[in-house]
């Protein structure tokens, strides 16, 4: 595998992995642009831009976007975060000319009139449907209580109220002030040659204006509450909790996703053997979110209401117990073992290794090959993990329970 | 299409190994499948191999429950089990060089499970609480409801239990399922990556070799379940599901009803994403797809939108399925071949889809179908041959699955 970067005249930001073993190619344009961005009067803006860029521009109309791609059978879609939007697709090298001219194109989206009024009720539609989600319910709440009075609580999907609200012109200013290409970052992963990536990427994001969007990144300091959302239809109680952990660019991240990895997989760990193994939770995880200048541990919790207690008084325990005297070298063995080997597997496939490889320079401005991505889970120590929980103890700072009980005392 | 070979062998007790090697990645990975589903529990006991399966992770051979899950985990192993309508799948992968040892536990799991009788009560509860947080996703619920219903009973049985039958699901009841079903006659193992193939025949022999068959299963088939109905929820959006017959995986028009389903949905163009997110902004979900099971087949969609708007919905959706009997575009095929294209060419980059595919190639069709043979099968359609499939198999008869918090009316020309 080889690496490639250049930087082209008005910002944008264009690295490859190429590797001549693999059958297809994955690109992937990931915009520095999320939910953290917006201001209150234009709430789920980022989101809704993304579906709005599949809506084309002068060039492909909606339908001709959607034809396109499917003509050419890429795996594509789009995503947004707190902090970033993706828009990509996998493909076999043949397609890569027609696919990367689409996918460039629609990041600068004409958003005409027709087109954002009628996909407003498909984003109302998707609120709907994540309010059939306790889950994600949850998720939604602990961030925006967790991270009160900061931008990461800021909601990526909006309210029906701020969606409705939302005019077509809020839009295109939000897409002029962000979309511009000092913000953005292309990768490149797979079967192709770097010359070729280089003459796409000038032929068909050369003109994009320059520029760039400053986020202010203050890390949050979260004070902690308890939030109960009472569902009497809902069968199990839905629990998530945060608490602070080293931000995206810190050095103990990743002792910090090793830890996570023992304490709180979903199978293995020190949850699974004490909650989820004896039956008392159907499920209990623990998850390290990184964000830029933050960063959160996730504990999601799903049981029985009445163990509801019982297994947060389980999970406080747990997390006193390794603050207080850290983790086994055979623990901390194990999870290298299990990490690696998902680094291995996932490395296989370009659309894998795109992921990893735009959000490691999204957020670092490093490459990170495969081998040395295993080297550097090798090198965490004992010691480092020690260091990471006096730094960032694990715990249960913000609490949001979305079921059957009416309070959590 | 890159090059493929694929070996295949038989011990003489009946488990089937199947191996493709892959020299360009590092991975491996394995699926096998073992008789024993949802379709051969016993009679309101629908459950039984859900709580089996977990339970036969608790533990076996030397080590016990703790022990022999550190030693999957030392080997990197990512491995799942489950029960499936027909088998339980055991099926897991990691470097390479640690698939032997990977297989020999799991053997040790499938051959010498502790079933620990303190453990029973622990995956009993495990399985009722997965049941019951589906409870708690009408989206999912719907589905596994819709397919109850469309099916002849018992395949339409949940392969993860049902929640009233539970109680039947006792220690007893399991470990007789276990004895009874367990056994390497039709058991299909398939191993793809970076292995060698003499290597893996030793080993498996020496695993299963002496593995004693008894008799074979036989499945008892039913009625189908009731045609409409709605269960009332206080969910935010109406979930919608729609079933009707279509071809089985081992049936000769396949491809033409894989078709079918493609120009429906396959991809952002395809009609029931046009029609009704594209150009009325209906839903945000809409789907159809094919499913099959030994002998069966349905197309199974779904969407889900806000109660104002479900009736729009079902009412679109039922148009575009009949629609399709009006003609077919060459258009709309091509699109339909590219994604099928890039879809087995990038399959080749992964071991854990291979092993997959190949598992159950064997499982409907007792071979392995060359990806070439594939490619070549889809090339060779043409609207005209989609369109016939579509005229012996039109959309209708439906059955109609609705969750929300009001019943829907179903087209009279359907109902």
């Amino acid at each position: 595998m080889q690496f490639h970067e250049t930087t082209l005249d008005n910002g944008l930001k264009v690295i490859a992995e190429i590797n001549p073993h693999v059958h297809s190619v994955a690109l992937g344009f990931f915009v520095r642009t999320g939910s953290r961005d917006e201001t209150e009067s234009v709430s789920g803006v980022s989101h809704f831009l993304e579906h709005m860029a599949f809506k084309g521009n002068d060039k492909f109309t909606a339908e001709d976007v959607n034809r396109v791609f499917d003509e050419v059978g890429a795996k594509y879609n789009a995503s947004t975060s707190e902090e970033v939007t993706l828009f990509y697709g996998a493909i076999l090298p043949e397609y890569l000319p027609q696919t990367f001219e689409l996918l460039a194109a629609i990041l600068q989206p004409s958003v005409r009139q027709e087109d954002f009024d009628m996909e407003k009720k498909v984003i109302l539609e998707e609120i709907g449907m994540y309010e059939d989600m306790p889950s994600f319910i949850a998720y939604d709440h602990v961030l925006s209580t967790h991270f009160a009075g900061h931008p990461l609580g800021q909601s990526i999907l909006g309210t029906n109220e701020s969606i409705t609200r939302l005019t077509a012109q809020q839009m295109r200013n939000y897409h002029h002030e962000h979309y511009r290409a000092g913000n953005i970052v292309l990768a490149v992963a797979g079967n192709t040659q770097w010359d070729v990536v280089q003459k796409l990427a000038q032929e068909f994001c050369g003109h994009w204006p320059a520029g760039s969007f400053d986020r202010p990144l203050t890390e949050a300091q979260p004070t902690g509450s308890t939030l109960v959302l009472h569902r009497s239809s809902s069968q199990l109680e839905h629990i998530m909790q945060l608490a602070s952990s080293p931000p995206a660019r810190h050095d103990l991240r990743i002792a910090a996703e090793l830890l996570t990895v023992i304490v709180g997989d979903d199978s293995g760990s020190r949850l699974f053997w004490e909650l989820v193994d004896p039956g008392h939770a159907d499920a209990c995880e623990v998850g390290y979110n990184e964000f830029d200048g933050s960063g959160a541990y996730m504990t999601y919790l799903c049981c029985d209401p009445d163990q509801t207690p019982f297994c947060l008084e389980k999970i406080e325990a747990i997390y006193q117990a390794v603050n207080a005297n850290g983790i086994t070298s055979e623990e901390l063995t194990r999870a290298k073992n299990k990490v690696a080997s998902r680094v291995v597997l996932r490395g296989e496939r370009p659309m894998g290794r795109l992921s990893s490889l735009g959000t490691n320079w999204l957020y670092r401005q490093e490459y990170q090959s495969i081998e040395q991505d295993l080297e550097t889970l090798q090198n965490v120590t004992a010691e480092q993990i020690r260091e990471l929980l006096q730094a960032y103890p694990l715990g249960q700072t913000s609490t949001v329970a979305v079921g059957p009980l009416a309070s959590l005392d | 299409m890159p090059n493929q070979t694929v070996e295949h062998f038989r011990l003489a007790n009946g488990l089937t190994t199947i191996i493709e090697p892959m020299p360009d990645v590092q991975s491996a990975a394995f699926t096998l499948l073992v008789p024993g589903g949802a379709v051969v529990e016993p009679e309101a006991a629908n459950g039984t191999a859900a709580v089996l399966v977990d339970w036969m992770t608790r533990g076996a051979g030397d080590r016990d429950s703790q022990q022999f899950s550190s030693a999957l985990e030392n080997l990197g192993l990512q491995h799942s089990e489950s029960s499936g309508i027909s088998h339980l799948s055991f099926s897991g992968a990691t470097v390479a060089t640690n698939l032997p040892a990977a297989i020999g536990l799991i053997a040790e799991m499938i051959r010498q499970p502790r079933l620990p009788e303190d453990q029973f009560a622990a995956a009993h509860a495990g399985v009722e609480q997965s049941l019951r947080s589906i409870e708690d996703e009408p989206r999912q619920k719907v589905m596994l409801e819709l397919r109850r219903r469309t099916y002849e009973s018992p395949w339409g049985r949940p392969s993860d239990g049902t929640l009233d039958e539970m109680p039947n699901v006792t220690p007893e009841v399991v470990r007789h399922h276990y004895r009874r079903c367990i056994q390497p006659t039709d058991c299909i193992l398939g191993v793809a990556g970076r292995v060698d193939p003499e290597g893996i025949g030793r080993l498996v022999e020496q695993l299963f070799g002496d593995w004693a068959p008894s008799e074979p299963l036989d499945v008892h088939q039913g009625e189908r379940g009731t045609r409409f109905e709605h269960l009332p929820s206080e969910s935010a959006q109406t979930h919608i599901g729609i079933a009707y017959d279509a071809v089985p995986y081992n049936h000769r028009d396949y491809y033409a009803a894989w078709a079918a389903v493609g120009v429906l949905d396959g991809g952002m163009s395809s009609r029931l994403f046009t029609e009704v997110r594209e150009k009325r902004g209906l839903c945000y979900s809409v789907s159809a797809g094919l499913s099959s099971l030994p002998g069966h087949g349905r197309v199974l969609c779904y969407a889900g939108s806000l109660p104002e708007r479900a009736q729009e919905t079902l009412d679109v959706i039922i148009q575009e399925l009949q629609k399709l009997s009006k003609g077919i575009r060459v258009d709309e095929l091509d699109r339909c071949k590219a994604r099928a294209k890039s879809s087995l060419i990038m399959q080749q980059e992964s071991t854990t889809a291979r092993s997959s595919v190949m598992t159950r190639d064997w499982l409907h069709l007792g071979r392995v179908v060359p990806l070439s043979e594939v490619r070549e099968g889809i090339e060779a359609l043409t609207p005209e041959r989609v369109l016939t499939y579509v005229e012996a198999h039109p959309a209708r008869d439906f059955t109609v699955l609705t969750i929300g918090p009001t019943a829907l009316e179903v087209p009279d020309a359907v109902s």
